[in-house]
């Protein structure tokens, strides 16, 4: 079993960030510490009672340890350069080192509060995204605005050297003693609060957007060509939260940095479990890994649950929903028939992506050369923003044929332009456009997918990965002859990707979408019943989880009667007179207990209601005090001795800011928690 | 005790004495938080700050 951080470090770094920042941090610390005692500093007794009793061994790769190995293990290279990137896991933030064979080493990383991630999630935060869930919004709106603050970032927030380390003027950004990213300072230089939510995007929110994603791509591609030069190995595995900026990505290809790339398709932390399961099965037991250079291993990424073709029917049948069961190939015939119509598709089948991309197993399917496709599925479907991007299935062998690159691209991280042969030529008053406007003008004969600046993040498709989504978009090919479809993740905004046939029903049902493809049974919107209200499906959902056992109720009266009958007791040598009301409650939990349980539910509800209010509040309080008495006194001290927990001195005269990884450190004990 | 053992483990290993105190008595409080979580006997515990 392997656990993908080292929860005694992450502790160990929040500690001594509130203590580099004490007094101020106060809020930030009684946010997370709750959830720190709890759960995480038990992650092992966690796991253990989750897993029903598991008494084998847990190891803990450290954070970007478990990323490094999600990217080489199931990589087709037998040997090559790793990368790492992210917001922050211990105390590293990226990472660099190499893989061969069945072991990988970390030789160099940049550490905590230096964090590129964190620089691109400020600005997620201040262009008015949700931080750690906006990123890509912001990825796909930096198209529409032109860099105009790039210098303004490089002079002032950040001091980058040519090897792509660097430091944060943390004057700037709040992340670590606050519960916003951006401090005053920041606001003060880029002259505006944040953009709150859901209000107007500006100009200048996609200027912003535009110059720091050419800072990230800058800082990537400098990482690229100095672990080039140091590893001199021919071939990069990446992962990290960052490594989910395909246009970043794409630059490295563009650039010839290496002669190939492979990225983990779940690069943020869901992938850290992957890599924590190959990194104890490959590195800790030895087991032999095979690379032919060639064939990845990650099996299409279709590494999740599957609902058989009965299993979908009996679910269907069971609720009374009309659908029809056809052949493989009658549906997929009826299916491409739909997406030529202009209908928009649910497409459900096989085994769940893992990551956060549909990959054409729980994807939205549209046609790619419709004008009004991408804001009918934007803004009927999906409920997000109009000028979301959408990404394009297309037949591995057609790739070639309508964007520029030979790429396979099966996990949709590659950013490829669009062919010239394929775009539409643009008047001068359609050049002269800016932002919004940019989008109402077709640039392709594929525009559903044509980014404003032609750029288009594609999964290629081959029959052997996917042979049922093949077969749709070849029969699409046959009827239109293009081998290109929209593909876009089978959820609306702010949900998960749909898992199971009831999710993407609901889904379906809930959204415009006009049929639904589950398994081998094809659902029309017209055919089914009206949806039972949200309130009526929560409120018997609500109704099974709050139902008490009589088991439950017994077990509480139980204490109750304990705990009632140790007070009565105390009382009894204090010789009050609340002894005779304690000890008739103990009497009454117990005669409830043993005949009546179901008596005891509205006291139950009651006191547990209770429980947690004071649990809340003491547990805050006591939080507190720890803080007034133990951390801010230990952080002035630690300041008096001049010792600094964290690197914040900016713009220092070190030639590179990469720590060497202690070869005897955290990394060399994955059995332990530090 | 196992726990303890490793938390002990990992002060010595990373020699950062210095949040010994503080880490003390938030485990402490962390047992406190842990043994009262969805218990019905919390309301008496917390009674005794």
């Amino acid at each position: 079993m392997g656990f993908y951080d080292k929860p005694f470090l992450k502790f160990e770094r929040l500690l001594e960030t509130y203590l580099a920042f004490a007094p101020s941090g106060l809020q930030s610390y009684l946010k997370s510490m709750p959830l720190w005692l709890k759960e995480k500093l038990w992650m092992g007794d966690l796991i253990k009672k989750k897993l029903h009793g598991y008494k084998g061994d847990i190891k803990y790769p450290e954070h970007h340890q478990s990323h490094a190995a999600s990217a080489f293990f199931p990589s087709p290279f037998e040997e090559a350069a790793i990368i790492t990137m992210d917001g922050v896991g211990e105390w590293a933030t990226a990472s660099w080192g190499t893989g061969r064979g069945n072991r990988i080493d970390l030789h160099s990383e940049l550490q905590f509060p230096s964090s590129l991630g964190l620089l691109y999630t400020a600005f997620t935060y201040y262009v008015g995204f949700k931080v750690n869930n906006g990123e890509y919004k912001l990825m796909g709106l930096a198209p529409y605005g032109k860099p105009k603050y790039v210098q303004t970032i490089l002079d002032n927030l950040i001091d980058l050297r040519e090897d792509g380390s660097f430091l944060l003027d943390m004057s700037y950004f709040n992340y670590c003693q606050g519960l916003t990213m951006t401090s005053d300072k920041f606001h003060r230089l880029f002259g505006e609060l944040p953009r709150k939510p859901e209000s107007t995007i500006t100009q200048r929110d996609m200027d912003l957007a535009a110059s720091v994603q050419v800072v990230t791509e800058d800082i990537v591609l400098r990482t690229a060509r100095y672990v080039r030069r140091e590893t001199g190995l021919q071939n990069l595995c990446l992962a990290g939260g960052v490594a989910l900026n395909c246009v970043a990505n794409g630059k490295i290809l563009k650039e010839r940095i290496f002669d190939d790339v492979w990225i983990q398709p779940a690069a943020g932390d869901a992938g850290g479990s992957l890599g924590a399961a190959l990194f104890v099965w490959h590195q800790i037991l030895g087991n032999h890994r095979d690379a032919d250079g060639v064939h990845d291993l990650q099996q299409g990424s279709y590494l999740g649950p599957d609902w058989s073709d009965n299993e979908i029917e009996s679910w269907l049948t069971a609720g009374g929903y009309p659908y029809e069961k056809m052949t493989e190939t009658d549906l997929i015939d009826t299916v491409s028939d739909g997406i030529t119509a202009g209908r928009v598709i649910g497409w459900y089948g096989g085994r769940m992506e893992f990551g956060p991309r549909a990959l054409g197993n729980r994807s939205i399917i549209g046609d790619a050369r419709s004008e009004s496709m991408q804001s009918i599925i934007n803004l009927k479907i999906k409920y997000r923003e109009s000028f979301r991007p959408f990404a394009p299935s297309v037949l591995l062998e057609d790739v070639e044929e309508f964007f520029d690159t030979d790429r396979a691209s099966p996990y949709m991280l590659l950013v490829a332009p669009v062919r010239a042969s394929h775009r539409k030529e643009l008047s001068e008053e359609e050049e002269k456009l800016f932002g919004m406007e940019k989008l109402r003008i077709p640039r392709s004969d594929i525009p559903a997918i044509t980014h404003v600046d032609y750029s288009s993040r594609l999964q290629t498709v081959s029959a052997k990965d996917n042979p049922r989504y093949h077969a749709l978009i070849s029969s699409f090919k046959k009827k239109t002859g293009y081998g290109i479809v929209i593909n876009t993740s089978f959820n609306v905004r702010g949900e998960p990707i749909v898992c199971t046939p009831e999710d993407a029903y609901l889904c379906f049902m809930r959204t415009e979408m006009d049929i639904l493809a589950l398994g081998n049974c094809l659902l029309k919107k017209e055919e089914q019943p009206p949806l039972k209200s949200k309130d009526e499906q929560c409120s018997e959902r609500q109704k099974s989880s709050e139902a008490k056992s009589k088991e439950e109720l017994r077990k509480f009266g139980l204490i109750m009667t304990g705990a009632f009958a140790a007070l009565s007791v105390l009382l009894y040598f204090r010789n009050t007179s609340l002894l005779p009301p304690a000890a008739g409650l103990s009497g009454f939990f117990l005669l409830s207990a043993l005949l009546y349980p179901r008596l005891l539910l509205p006291v139950e509800k009651l006191w547990m209601k209770l429980a947690s209010v004071m649990s809340y509040i003491m547990t805050r309080v006591l939080l507190t005090l720890v803080y007034l008495l133990a951390v801010i006194p230990t952080g002035l001290i630690m300041r008096l001795l001049g010792k600094k927990p964290l690197q914040l001195d900016f713009k220092g005269n070190m030639k590179t800011y990469w720590v060497t990884v202690d070869p005897e450190g955290p990394c060399s004990r994955p059995e332990k928690q530090y | 005790m196992g726990r303890i053992k490793d938390i002990w483990g990992f002060l010595r290993t990373r020699k950062k004495w210095w949040l010994l105190p503080i880490i003390t008595v938030l485990l402490l409080l962390s047992l406190i938080i842990v043994l009262s979580q969805g218990s019905a006997l919390a309301p008496f515990i917390y009674a005794i700050f």
